[in-house]
């Protein structure tokens, strides 16, 4: 079997196709793990994570834990919000400060891009991204890709658009990267004050109307209006975009076509996703969430034995 | 040195219908005993007990598993390769039941304790015994000794025990290569 081409996970544009298919294939033995009477396997008894946490997480957090401790990792948490960083403490200071207490992993998430590129060139241990600022999430990326290939057996020329805030989010640009080295057709949708400019040098379409988004899409990924990193009115209200580009079982019915319907969590219900259609047989919002686990696994699995002894 | 051939064909199926035999006289019907073949090369001799039971002796529907120990190994992070896993079929419930594991070869025990320590995932079993077709004796590093045996070798750690089955290799030989001149 082979081994990744990387040592940390810092973001899907590192990694190469061939490491793509090893994580999803590792995924699916782990998913298989995870829905055994008993869930825990011993493989990483001997390695010890930390859990850098310097921005609030749920779903993330509590996925990257539970998939730590199913592989029976020794694990310990650490919350910016409570610690030393209220205190000023640098980045390196507060991880080099835990590794000196025989950490093997980072899984860090951090407010600012490129937080976790700068802490891999710093410090010994295996980082893995779990979210910087608007930059990459690369484990949501690839547990959505390989929700994809679960449901419609494969990727390659597969259409899926990204709808909503693109603007604030890391969830969209590791998805592109991700689908793009997959070979699926990508397309973002949303109103064009949450769309980045320049996107499209990325190789993907744009489009403002969602109806013609959907009738052109076999997935919709929609994403979350992050109104805490809005800094700025970036539309007039919230009503108006649930208006446009909310997805309601009416503007599926006007598609009427079959379409995986997926999210990144949390949802703003009533904004950017009508609960009828969250709660539908079309969703896979809860298979995300169960795949997250094991394609964490998979990662921290197939970067654990790349770590020196 | 050259590939020796350890066993042909012919003593292969002898030995398998021995194994049979032996499994038929402690289990009886089965009914309430699993075999385990360990996968991926204990998959391809249970499958085989599985077809001599069903010929000779008519037990039809045994309950059976493939167990994959990849993620129980004590080696991971300790060898060069990444260690892959193979598929696991285990659609059993082993609580309460005899529990046949069933392995090709037996070296030095520690897949057999992994698979040990695996197969309590899936219940607590009231008792576990240990079938495989070769036993390198003298080669185990841990307590762990067969309970059904089809023929012991004294191999040298520089040489590999290597079952080669008719479903995926195309005849029945237990070859002993000489690790050096792979």
């Amino acid at each position: 079997m082979s081994k990744l081409s990387v040592s940390h996970l810092l973001g899907i544009k590192y990694l190469t196709d061939a490491d793509i298919e090893l994580i999803f294939e590792t995924s699916s033995h782990f998913k298989e793990v995870i829905n055994r009477p008993i869930k825990k396997v011993p493989s990483l008894r001997d390695v010890t994570i930390a859990n850098l946490f310097f921005e609030n997480s749920t779903r993330t957090k509590l996925s990257f834990e539970l998939a730590q401790k199913r592989l029976s990792a020794d694990v310990i948490n650490f919350s910016a919000s409570n610690s030393s960083v209220k205190k000023g403490e640098s980045l390196i200071d507060t991880v080099n400060n835990i590794l000196s207490m025989k950490v093997d992993m980072v899984v860090m998430r951090h407010p600012n891009p490129g937080a976790a590129m700068f802490l891999s060139k710093q410090v010994s241990a295996s980082i893995i991204n779990a979210g910087d600022g608007a930059h990459e999430h690369p484990t949501q990326a690839l547990l959505d890709c390989f929700s994809i290939r679960e449901k419609l057996r494969e990727i390659k020329g597969k259409k899926v658009v990204i709808i909503g805030d693109i603007l604030h989010s890391r969830v969209a640009l590791s998805n592109i990267f991700a689908l793009k080295k997959l070979g699926a057709e990508v397309m973002v949708c949303g109103p064009l004050t949450l769309i980045p400019k320049h996107i499209d040098s990325l190789g993907i379409r744009v489009e403002t109307n969602l109806e013609k988004a959907l009738q052109w899409a076999d997935v919709a990924n929609v994403l979350r209006v992050q109104f805490e990193r809005m800094k700025a009115s970036f539309f007039p209200s919230n009503r108006e975009y649930a208006m446009q580009y909310g997805i309601t079982k009416k503007v599926l019915e006007k598609v009427d076509k079959e379409l995986l319907i997926m999210h990144p969590g949390p949802i703003n219900r009533g904004v950017e996703i009508s609960s009828d259609v969250a709660d539908s047989e079309n969703a896979i919002i809860l298979d995300q969430v169960q795949n997250g686990v094991a394609v964490r696994m998979a990662i921290l699995y197939l970067l654990a034995s790349k770590i020196e002894q | 040195m050259s590939n020796r051939l350890f066993l042909d064909t012919k003593e292969i199926q002898i030995i398998l219908n021995r194994l049979a035999c032996q499994l038929r006289e402690k289990h009886q019907d089965f009914s309430n005993s699993i075999l385990i073949g360990i996968q991926p090369r204990g998959a391809v001799l249970v499958k085989r007990l599985l077809s001599i039971l069903e010929q000779e002796d008519h037990l039809e529907a045994i309950e059976h598993g493939f167990l994959d120990i990849t993620f129980f190994r004590d080696d991971f992070r300790r060898s060069e390769k990444v260690l892959s896993a193979n598929k696991n079929l285990m659609d059993v419930s082993v609580e309460n039941k005899k529990v046949v594991l069933i392995d090709d070869v037996l070296y030095t025990g520690r897949s057999v304790r992994a698979a040990l320590t695996a197969i309590d995932s899936y219940g607590r079993p009231s008792e576990i015994e240990l079938l495989t077709l070769i036993d390198r004796r003298f080669s185990r590093h841990l307590p762990i000794q067969p309970d059904y045996l089809g023929r012991q070798v004294d191999a040298i750690a520089d040489e590999k025990v290597l079952v080669h089955w008719q479903e995926e290799q195309g005849e029945d030989e237990v070859y002993i290569i000489n690790k050096t001149n792979e």
